[in-house]
């Protein structure tokens, strides 16, 4: 289907966060920290409160008032700590962008800097195990006995891999517009990925009841996880609204959202796989190293793919992660799956090698019919017919698996495999159908993010009232709306449609008016199994020998993710997933500065994602995957499938093409010159 | 945003008769104004000279003329330029995105400033924006920047693809200005950081870039190529545009190689080009000649990839130009 909202988008129409009319609308520019750490001496603000149509300027010289339980990345001007190179220490509101701009330049924070520390590395003293990793997974399991099992094993590999920070960088600033009504309720046009959520933790961080904030958010430009989460700028933009006593708006450069919005840690990952002569795995372990803010402590699960894989009697899982003076990480397009499984797919391509045995193959004779770690039975799980299914279209029968052999001209060809995992999960939501003039009105506070997400409700709804799409109206963006969960996880359309297909069920069964839903039971008593999306990626590459230079002339995706809700849709998810994937193997990065704290290269002109000519041919397919025991639709979130794996199958390829192993993303020409 | 003055200059004259310090000339605006969003840039006054009669591309007996407001766009797409100096359109394709190249014009692309990150950030020091501040990239982020003529002050590069060819093809920058009007010979424009990096080029304040004369071409075979992690619409790690003329006999009659993304100027590679004219077209003499280019380089630990691929390029693409 074509998207409902196509046409307001590409006729400039569509009202973003920044964009809402608001009467007498001010504006905050935020003040950032030079240090990286140590403790905010004074702020300095007179001059800056002299400069022309200045309304408020907000520091800790005067700290506004939050609740005590407020999260520490939200919780601005409180503390005179600082926790990170860019973090807001201070804020300026103005009748103009360009005055709030100006005086924001001329406050000074006098600091007492201490000494900072902001690089992740393998040796570093500080890591330790956390409890618990993103969202509530054990840090460590253990089955069986990996040292038996390795030293047992006819082949073996013990690898490292390394990954940097990687910003998700939406096209859209963050940016929101807060508005105070004189009975101190609270109005926030926001980019967020949940209204809902977002509404809970501003209600919870001015310590308002959640009746009294309300969020709107009906058209986002992209999030990828950074705006999962209630940002600063949110909390900024209603303090500022508050003190100035006027509604103000904030939009932040795209060098402010490389400091504040999230970012995916950097990660270090030991891989050590044995294998019988078969190929049979007889250990695997994967240990993760991590980095978190002293703010808060965010573990991503990068781990957590191995308990899901391969079937194995020995498993063991493990993360540490070191407190740094740095910004806390947050969701980035598949935390965990992403770069865990860029890590153990590429050593599934070392083992495979070292048995001298092909990489499907592999795969396959390790496919699991229960979930490794903890014994599940899956849902349904249709890895070996992904990659049987994609070896097929990819002509990969013909493949010499000698490595460095191919060239034409100056070029080296090669190709790689690997394979892809995502949870399908769902949560709890509430949805309100019924009929207006005589078409459906469907309402959900879900969050269409770019994804689609208004389009498939559409056809979700549709199909179950059993009525032409273009009846079908579907209202989201707005607290105010039936709460529902964020648009993360690839759990938006299985949680949000539940409630759907639900209400318009109560619709269709009570008086044919209308019908409301609420799935908190529902989920609730969802059996226990593995639920899980599987496919396998292919990807051709060429590795020129003069430059080192890497291109991916084609990718290949299947996916078995349950019945596929909207086959346009769909095929945008996987190969936009994809192509983040091919980003991530090839150029993007960011910076740490070392010397000074923060980050460097924060803008896209540095920090790169593809360009067309970098995505010349991304082709997904999908099987026709029944599973009942997921939710009405029968799917599986399609979100973030697309990026796992990518990676990892690009770098088998460059091994595959120069017989070069590089261990430690992006690709890029100067680590692939490096060894010819 | 400092407050700044907008002011559209009716004639060249009339631009440079406007100038005062503080005054920046206003082309495409594709880095100028990119750079007053940073911060980077602090103009006063901006005298737009994007709309003067000067987008003109024009021959001048065996030379071409190319007017100083002339769209990257247009220069690549005009029938003389892809034909006579195929160099060069390649130069400027491989630049920027077709939206940028849309606006950007002639002189605003030799004038453009280095992308080194402190440069293009006003919170951390950076010689070159505030002399005397220091250079962080020495010892922090130099992945992309100088291996050639950089100095204790300064380690940035020269971003342009277009400046590349233009250094190979030998052509002369016409100025106008305060002192009257000059030619300056390409890659004499750009100037190295020495101790004063905040200076890229060898103009006085106020003059004003009028056209850009491109020299019949060098006879025999030539190519501009870029080296890039990304496909498009990046700087490149090292680009080289060469030409190659080889006689009958196999002797070398003339070689250009001018490399990109090395120094703080389009570089041109004179020492390896006098120990090829006059020698065999061969992998060994090319290799032997990049090698002794490549000898002056002060490479820093994570820009010394650029000496291999400087090389490789330089033998690649003589390889690809010789009969």
């Amino acid at each position: 289907m074509n998207r409902v909202e196509g046409r307001v988008k590409v006729t400039g129409l569509a009202t973003y966060a920044a964009e809402y009319p608001v009467e007498a609308v001010a504006y905050a520019y935020p003040v950032q920290s030079l240090v990286a750490k140590g403790r905010i001496v004074r702020v300095h603000d007179a001059e800056a409160r002299e400069m022309p149509g200045v309304l408020a300027v907000l520091s800790c010289e005067d700290p506004p008032r939050l609740a005590e339980d407020a999260d520490a990345e939200l919780a601005l001007f409180q503390s005179r700590d600082v926790a990170y190179r860019g973090q807001i220490v201070a804020a300026v509101v103005a009748g103009t962008y360009e005055n709030a701009r100006a005086a924001a330049a001329a406050v000074r924070v006098e600091y007492d800097p201490d000494d900072h520390d902001v690089a992740l590395r393998s040796d570093h003293p500080g890591f330790y195990r956390p409890d618990v990793v993103n969202p509530d997974y054990p840090s460590d399991t253990v089955k069986g006995d990996v040292e038996a099992g390795l030293a047992g094993a006819a082949a073996s590999v013990d690898v490292t891999y390394s990954t940097p920070v990687l910003h998700n960088n939406p096209m859209e600033p963050h940016a929101a517009v807060a508005v105070w009504d004189p009975e101190g309720r609270l109005l926030v046009y926001d980019s967020t990925q949940g209204a809902s959520p977002d509404r809970d933790t501003i209600a919870q961080t001015f310590g308002l009841p959640r009746e009294d904030v309300r969020v709107v958010s009906r058209h986002v430009g992209g999030g990828f996880g950074a705006k999962g989460s209630t940002r600063p700028h949110a909390v900024l933009a209603a303090l500022a609204a508050r003190a100035a006593g006027r509604p103000v708006k904030i939009a932040l450069t795209r060098q402010q959202m490389f400091d504040v919005t999230g970012y995916r840690t950097p990660t270090i990952q030991r891989l050590r796989l044995g294998a019988d002569a078969g190929g049979r795995l007889t250990a695997v372990e994967h240990v993760a190293y991590e980095q978190s803010s002293t703010l808060v402590e965010f573990a991503e699960q990068t781990a957590t793919p191995a308990r899901v894989m391969y079937a194995t009697p020995a498993l063991r899982t493990a993360h540490r992660l070191v407190r740094l003076d740095v910004a806390t990480p947050s969701w980035m397009r598949a935390p965990g799956e992403c770069p865990g499984m860029y890590a153990l797919e590429s050593a599934m391509d070392e083992l495979a090698c070292a048995l001298g045995m092909d990489p499907v193959e592999l795969r396959v004779v390790n496919d699991a019919d229960a979930e490794p770690e903890g014994g599940l039975p899956f849902s349904s799980r249709n890895l070996v017919m992904c990659l049987r299914e994609g070896a097929r279209r990819f002509g990969w029968r013909h493949r010499d698996p000698e490595p460095g052999v191919r060239r034409e001209g100056e070029w080296l060809v090669g190709t790689g495999v690997a394979a892809s995992t995502y949870p399908a999960r769902r949560r709890p939501a509430r949805a309100f159908a019924f009929v207006r003039d005589g078409d459906y009105v469907v309402q959900v506070a879900a969050a269409d993010i770019g994804t689609g997400a208004r389009t498939a409700l559409v056809r979700i709804a549709a199909d179950a009232l059993g009525v032409p799409p273009d009846q079908v109206h579907v209202e989201l963006g707005d607290s105010d709306l039936p709460e529902a969960p964020v648009a993360g996880g690839s759990m938006g359309t299985a949680s949000w449609g539940s409630a759907v297909v639900r209400a318009c069920e109560e619709l269709k069964r009570g008086d044919g008016k209308e019908g409301r839903a609420d799935t908190t039971d529902e989920v609730g008593n969802d059996a226990r199994l593995a639920r899980h999306a599987f496919g396998a990626q292919f990807a051709e590459v060429r590795v020129s020998s003069v430059t080192g230079e890497v291109r991916v002339p084609r990718l290949l995706g299947v996916f078995a993710a349950g019945r596929i809700v909207d086959p346009q849709l769909a095929r945008s998810q996987f190969i936009g997933g994809m192509t983040m994937g091919l980003g991530m193997a090839l150029m993007e990065e960011t910076l740490t500065d070392e010397e000074f704290g923060g980050f460097l290269r924060r803008d896209l002109a540095q920090y790169h994602v593809p360009a067309c000519a970098d995505v010349p041919h991304v082709e997904a397919v999908w099987l026709d995957e029944q599973d009942g025991e997921l939710n009405p639709m029968g799917s599986k979130g399609i979100g973030e499938i697309g990026i796992v794996g990518t990676a990892a199958a690009i770098g088998n390829a460059v091994h595959h093409a120069t017989g070069h192993r590089v261990r430690d993303l992006p690709l890029t020409p100067v680590k692939i010159l490096s060894r010819f | 945003m400092k407050r700044f003055e907008y002011a559209r200059a009716g004639s060249p004259s009339d631009a440079v008769r406007r100038f005062r310090p503080g005054t920046m000339y206003l082309g495409g605006g594709t880095n100028l104004v990119d750079l007053m969003r940073l911060g980077v840039a602090e103009p006063d006054l901006l005298v737009d000279v994007s709309r003067l009669p000067l987008d003109v591309i024009e021959p001048v007996g065996d030379r071409l003329r190319v007017g100083a407001a002339v769209r990257n766009t247009d220069l690549a797409a005009d029938p003389l330029v892809r034909t006579r100096y195929a160099m060069l359109a390649r130069a400027v394709l491989d630049g920027a995105s077709g939206q940028v190249r849309n606006m950007a014009t002639v002189a605003g692309n030799l004038l453009q400033r280095t992308r080194c990150a402190y440069f293009q950030d006003v919170s951390r020091p950076c010689n070159k924006r505030r002399p005397g501040s220091g250079c962080p990239a020495i010892e922090g982020d130099h992945g992309n920047l100088a291996v050639l003529g950089a100095s204790d002050a300064c380690v940035a590069t020269h971003p342009s693809d277009m400046a590349v060819a233009l250094a190979a093809l030998d052509a002369e920058v016409h100025v106008t200005g305060p002192g009257g009007d000059r030619i300056i010979p390409m890659p004499g424009l750009h100037r190295l950081p020495g101790d004063e990096p905040e200076r890229d080029t060898v103009l006085e304040p106020g003059d004003l870039i009028t056209a850009v004369e491109l020299p019949a071409p060098p006879p025999g075979a030539s190519t501009y190529r870029k080296v890039r992690e990304r496909a498009s619409f990046a700087f490149a790690l090292v680009s080289i545009a060469a030409s190659l003329d080889v006689g009958s006999d196999g002797v070398v009659s003339g070689c250009r190689i001018a490399l990109g993304s090395v120094a703080h100027v389009p570089w041109r590679a004179e020492r390896a080009e006098r120990l090829l004219i006059g020698g065999p077209a061969t992998g060994a003499a090319f290799l032997e000649a990049a090698e002794a280019e490549l000898d002056q380089a002060r490479p820093l630990p994570r820009n010394a990839y650029k000496l291999p691929l400087a090389r490789n390029l330089i033998v690649a693409t003589l390889e690809e130009l010789a009969p």
